[in-house]
């Protein structure tokens, strides 16, 4: 069974049509490649899953289970995960802590014992400080794990998402452009990374991405969208040939 | 940042000075500091809602009344003894707070400080219309709690004891609140309140929550001031009370905890002295010192604290390959 089907969403911004019954499946431990021009809507369907855009029409399930009904809060627990475009980190909150508020959706304590340190909330602690130690190591954060997020480079605050998302130990992974602002050598390890993490962490992922040497490296299939319109759906070398998808690209920018 | 050990030692360091004051002081002097630690509960607690999770308050002197008058209230009318009022207007400001918090999940930044600011304007006006209970605006004349089981302490000595008790609770518990899974989720809704949503914090919950610990421990620090003064009225709980809390927020350190403490002392102490430097003109004078503090310390007085401590920290690194050679010695310059 798909761990997520998408099934004919559309999304509308007063006149425009961001996503037009958009329908894909991902299937669990598949990386799936989300691909199209600026402003094709990619970043607006990760938001439609997030469940921060309401989608006007169509239907998205998890695991079997109806998403839109869900509040945005709820997502992470369900075991969702996510990283922003345009970054959406804790400025004032050093790289280890925002990792560890990541954790949030799958740790327990509340107000009362928080402040009472019960023993629990303190293993609970050292438990999600260990790991978020570990995703730091995983992501070579190290040095950096008590600096406050505001101030380091564009590059690294976009590991920083990274670690953030997996410290929920999300079963789906929806990474937004995490190549942005690499160089080409940068590029190469990000993939081995995502393939690693499929590998070794089990995730499945949904991976929005303009380069396209990565998205057609690391992709099991690929899905093409354009003015809103999925155009395409297949293999890396199937989408590739596709006429349409080379039309979408020759219009708007070279790929 | 500190160490823990660091910390360790100057909080018990401070504990020790504050528990030799009350045997060194005269009872003046001690009542004054009273009134600070019950300053730096109600500061905490104002941190906590505005400086940590963003949420603008020009009201909590609101909460701090609603504390000092269910104290009042209950020793008055039901002889009820002073340590009991004490975590029950606590606990009923939580709701209260929690209550007000839940509407006010709808209005942004200005809209909500005006909004706790017409509920500091309303408290002391309700508190005189409810004159059967309240006693108006005579408002109730308490009488001063003595030791207990023969301690040879008078009023002003027990009190202050009490109150830095409930002070070092407090703090212990709102430190634990702060440096956890919870507190690292109020400044995630602070600082991005849709990234926080999306690692799973509820933001409606926890910021109304928060009102209600906020509100909490400013009620706790009026049910303090109630048997400090032994008496409440409600002019003393008027809006200017509101504008104080705020401004030992922020000169003390908007989002830090020690920071409630430097913050208590400033409005304790700093409004006393602008009236000893002039009769004419203190407000003049006090308004001098507020920017003159804003203007070097522009992270409150414990955000200066922790700059000098770093600074200090990195000049004693950058002195040991120093001193092993003859070159002349340069002050570090901040990296
Ligand atoms: N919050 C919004 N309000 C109005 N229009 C939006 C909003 N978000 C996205 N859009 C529009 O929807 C379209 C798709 O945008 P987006 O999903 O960001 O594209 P992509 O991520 O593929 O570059 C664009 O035309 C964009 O301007
Ligand atoms: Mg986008």
């Amino acid at each position: 069974m798909a761990i997520l089907s998408v099934q004919d969403v559309s999304v509308r911004f007063g006149g425009i049509i961001a996503l037009d019954q958009v329908s894909f499946d991902i299937e669990p431990r598949q990386i799936v490649g989300l691909i199209g021009p600026n402003g094709a809507g990619k970043t607006t369907l990760f938001n439609c899953v997030s469940r921060l855009y309401e989608a006007s029409a169509g239907a998205i399930t998890f695991d079997g289970s109806p998403l839109l009904a869900v509040p945005p809060h709820r997502i992470a627990g369900l075991g969702i995960g996510r990283t922003f475009q345009n970054l959406a980190l804790f400025p004032t909150q050093t790289v280890r802590q925002n990792v560890m508020i990541g954790a949030h959706s799958r740790t327990r304590s509340d107000f009362l014992s928080n402040a009472l340190k019960l023993p629990w909330v303190a293993r609970e602690e050292d438990e999600c400080r260990a790991h978020a130690d570990d995703l730091l190591r995983f992501l070579d954060l190290r040095a950096v794990a008590d600096h406050p997020a505001a101030g380091l480079p564009f590059a690294t605050l976009k590991r920083v998402e990274l670690a953030r998302a997996l410290a929920s130990r999300p079963r789906l992974l929806l990474l937004d452009e995490p190549a942005g602002g690499l160089n080409h050598e940068e590029v190469e390890a990000l993939g081995a990374i995502i393939r690693r993490i499929r590998d070794e962490l089990g995730l499945t992922l949904l991976l929005v991405e303009h380069h396209m040497s990565l998205v057609m490296q690391v992709s099991d299939k690929v899905v093409v969208l354009d003015f809103g319109r999925k155009i395409a759906e297949g293999s890396p070398a199937e989408v590739q040939r596709d006429p349409e998808v080379i039309k979408a690209y020759l219009g708007t920018e070279a790929a | 940042m500190m160490s823990r050990g660091t910390r360790l030692v100057v909080v018990l360091l401070a504990l020790a000075v504050a528990c030799a004051l009350p045997f060194t002081l005269s009872n003046f002097r001690l009542f004054q500091f009273t009134q600070v630690y019950i300053y730096a509960i109600a500061i905490l607690g104002l941190n906590m809602l505005t400086g940590y999770n963003g949420q603008f308050s020009l009201g909590h002197g609101a909460f701090y009344a609603i504390g000092a008058y269910i104290s009042a209230i209950m020793m008055d009318r039901w002889n009820v003894h002073y340590g009991w009022t004490i975590p029950v207007a606590g606990v009923l400001c939580l709701v209260v707070g929690f209550l007000f918090g839940l509407p006010a999940l709808r209005l942004e930044g200005l809209y909500l400080a005006l909004a706790t600011f017409s509920l500091a304007l309303a408290v002391p006006q309700i508190l005189k219309y409810f004159e059967h209970w309240t006693g108006g605006s005579q408002g109730l004349v308490l009488s001063k709690p003595s030791a207990p089981f023969g301690l040879p302490l008078n009023p002003d000595q027990w009190l202050y004891f009490v109150t830095l008790a409930v002070l070092v609770v407090l703090f212990w518990l709102g430190a634990n609140l702060l440096r956890g899974r919870v507190g690292r989720a109020i400044v995630a809704i602070r600082d991005n309140h849709i990234a926080a949503e999306a690692m799973g914090v509820n933001s409606a919950l926890y910021k109304s929550l928060t009102f209600g610990v906020s509100a909490a421990y400013t009620g706790v620090a009026g049910a303090l001031s109630a048997s400090a003064i032994a008496y409440v009225a409600p002019d003393s709980f008027n809006v200017f009370l509101s504008i104080t809390l705020l401004i030992g927020s922020v000169i003390g350190g908007l989002a830090s905890i020690s920071g409630a403490i430097f913050g208590a002392f400033f409005i304790q102490f700093v409004p006393n002295w602008a009236q000893d430097i002039s009769k004419a003109a203190p407000w003049a004078i006090f308004g001098v010192f507020l920017i003159v503090f804003m203007y070097v310390m522009p992270f409150g007085i414990a955000g200066a604290i922790r700059l000098l401590w770093i600074r200090a920290r990195r000049s004693r690194v950058a002195q040991v390959p120093e001193s092993r050679e003859t070159a002349p010695t340069q002050a570090p310059t901040s990296s």
